[in-house]
């Protein structure tokens, strides 16, 4: 345990040690402001005008799943350039020794990364999260479904992470991890359009279909253990191809 | 009491039908250095990263203090302190980060991380280096850190990838010297292929030669196939074949370029010497330079490699 955040704390410090972290921060953050503001103005338009009481919505269903939505698109292409050097870029300047020579277990290493990384995505969870409930000011906010959809958003980033760090091992060069992890991302997340029918598997393997009701204020444990199960499979195929290193040569 | 920190038997690795390593085996004491000699190729660093755990052995074991690296490797890995051929340093870190990270990772306990930066750095020479980013280091300077770095937690055994790499004359001598000092607690195993390096650090040397060992000793027994039985002498007025064959002890007169090689039946003592230059002196040769003809280390060198080709 003190190994794993022994190396996350490393790859903390080499994630601010690049202006990477720091523009993707301020990036999102002038992104999702302005989406946020956006939608409260859509919000009064709606509601301004001659609307039945039936269909009128709260403030937080109306906006707040918008934004999460947003975010995780722009987590889809923020993460894979997170993750592409953490194990590619070890890999090119062989400082992989490093950490294999160490008395930590390849399991150790693996999750360390994953945990460095996904403390810097809390972060951005986070500062997301004090922006929706900064609303709590003019309106009542329903605390609860913005707590779902930061947990979704949150589980969302981290079965990107684990699929980028999986990728990440597969090559030396950080940026074809890069664009092998966006474009299987992308391809879990739509997948669902593809299937015909209503009962396709397909819709089951999307990353989308398990997002949504989170966005919606459902907390289901199929869903919760899709992206628990996600995660750790693609963790698991991690440590079991840099055990393969050491094997193969 | 001799210990033993490193058993290696019968280690092999092949990579596909190419048997890069080929049933080495050996064994170090605490307290010695060891010398891996070898072209390029010959399998040195491979044997090194079998010892370190970085790959993995398709037959044989590696023991370090008693402890199996396969079947331990966690255990075992702490009693190691590997610099492998590139330095492994985190080019955003300073060095004092990248040190201290090196502690925590081999297990120094928090509160005695900084004064082990602070004693490696010393014996390294990076006292100044401290607030620097590795990225911005000469190549010499990376190599003090990857030997720092190896050195931080004082493991048992220290396994070096030709440490004097990319090191000016005047550092190349300060890490010897280091080599020869971490010699005193620790067991040190270094890979090069500069002879005499060999010759001033090592106790023990081992040639390997396309993935075989070809000699193991110590090395003092290296030194002496190197010495020989001649003199190679210089005179301006060389006397007859006849008249050197008289002194005592002369076998064989042969020429050698401009100057003579006198072989001696028997070079013990120094009296074959002295009595020659008392021949010269009386005979006004013109005697202006008398030398042992010392085979070179890279002639014992190809002899040993050598000898491996014609008996395979």
């Amino acid at each position: 345990m003190k190994m794993i955040l022994t190396i996350a704390g490393k790859e903390l410090r080499s994630l601010f040690a690049s202006p990477m972290a720091w523009v993707i921060l301020a990036m999102l953050q002038l992104l999702l402001g302005l989406f946020f503001a956006n939608g409260i103005d859509r919000y009064f338009e709606a509601m301004q005008g001659a609307m039945p009481p039936e269909q009128r919505m709260g403030f937080t269903a109306f906006v707040v799943p918008q934004v999460f939505g947003v975010a995780v698109l722009v987590l889809l292409t923020a993460v894979p350039l997170l993750t592409m050097r953490l194990i590619a870029e070890e890999r090119k300047s062989q400082t992989l020794v490093f950490l294999f020579s160490a008395p930590v277990s390849l399991f150790e290493i693996v999750v360390g990364k994953f945990v460095g990384l996904m403390t810097f995505i809390s972060v951005v969870v986070l500062l997301l999260m004090a922006m929706t409930l900064s609303m709590h000011v003019a309106t009542d906010i329903d605390t609860a479904h913005v707590l779902t959809n930061a947990l979704g958003m949150w589980l969302m980033a981290a079965a990107f992470s684990a699929l980028g760090i999986f990728m990440s091992s597969l090559t030396q060069q950080p940026i074809i991890a890069a664009i092998i992890s966006f474009i299987a991302l992308l391809g879990l997340i739509i997948i669902d359009s593809f299937a015909a029918d209503p009962e396709s598997p397909l819709n089951y393997l999307s990353l989308m279909r398990h997002f949504e009701p989170l966005s919606s204020g459902m907390l289901n444990t199929a869903d919760i253990a899709y992206f628990i199960l996600f995660t750790a499979t693609f963790l698991v195929l991690t440590v079991r191809r840099l055990d393969a290193d050491r094997l193969r040569g | 009491m001799t210990t033993v920190t490193v058993e290696v038997s019968e280690l092999t690795r092949a990579y596909g039908d190419n048997k890069v390593v080929r049933e080495v085996s050996f064994n170090l004491n605490k307290g010695e250095v060891l010398g891996f000699l070898g072209p390029n190729g010959a399998g040195k660093s491979t044997t090194m990263k079998m010892l370190t755990g970085n790959l993995a052995p398709t037959s044989g074991t590696v023991k370090i203090c008693g402890i199996d690296m396969i079947e331990n490797p966690k255990e075992a890995k702490a009693l190691i302190g590997y610099l492998p051929e590139t330095p492994p340093l985190y080019k955003e870190l300073t060095v004092d980060e990248m040190l201290a990270l090196a502690a925590r990772m081999h297990g120094v306990p928090r509160g005695k991380v900084k004064r082990a930066v602070d004693h490696v750095k010393e014996r390294t020479g990076l006292t100044e280096m401290g607030k620097r980013l590795c990225e911005n280091l000469s190549t010499g300077y990376q190599q003090r850190v990857g030997i720092a770095q190896a050195i931080i937690h004082s493991p048992m055994v220290v396994v070096l990838d030709e440490p004097t790499r990319g090191l000016d004359p005047i550092q190349i001598k300060d890490i010897r010297a280091l080599i020869k000092e971490l010699g005193g607690e620790h067991s040190v195993i270094l890979s090069t292929h500069i002879l005499p390096e060999v010759e001033m650090v090592c106790d023990h040397v081992q040639i390997i030669h396309q993935g075989q060992l070809v000699f193991s000793g110590e090395i003092d027994q290296l030194r002496k196939s190197r010495e020989s039985d001649c003199l190679v002498v210089g005179m301006r007025r060389a006397p007859a074949t006849d008249a050197l064959l008289a002194l005592p002890g002369v076998v064989e007169a042969s020429p050698a370029g401009n100057l003579l090689r006198l072989r001696f039946a028997d070079m013990a003592g120094d009296a074959v010497a002295e009595s020659l230059v008392r021949a010269a002196v009386a005979g006004d040769w013109g005697l202006y330079q008398v030398a042992p003809d010392v085979a070179s280390l890279e002639d014992v060198f190809l002899q040993l490699t050598q000898m491996e080709e014609v008996a395979a």
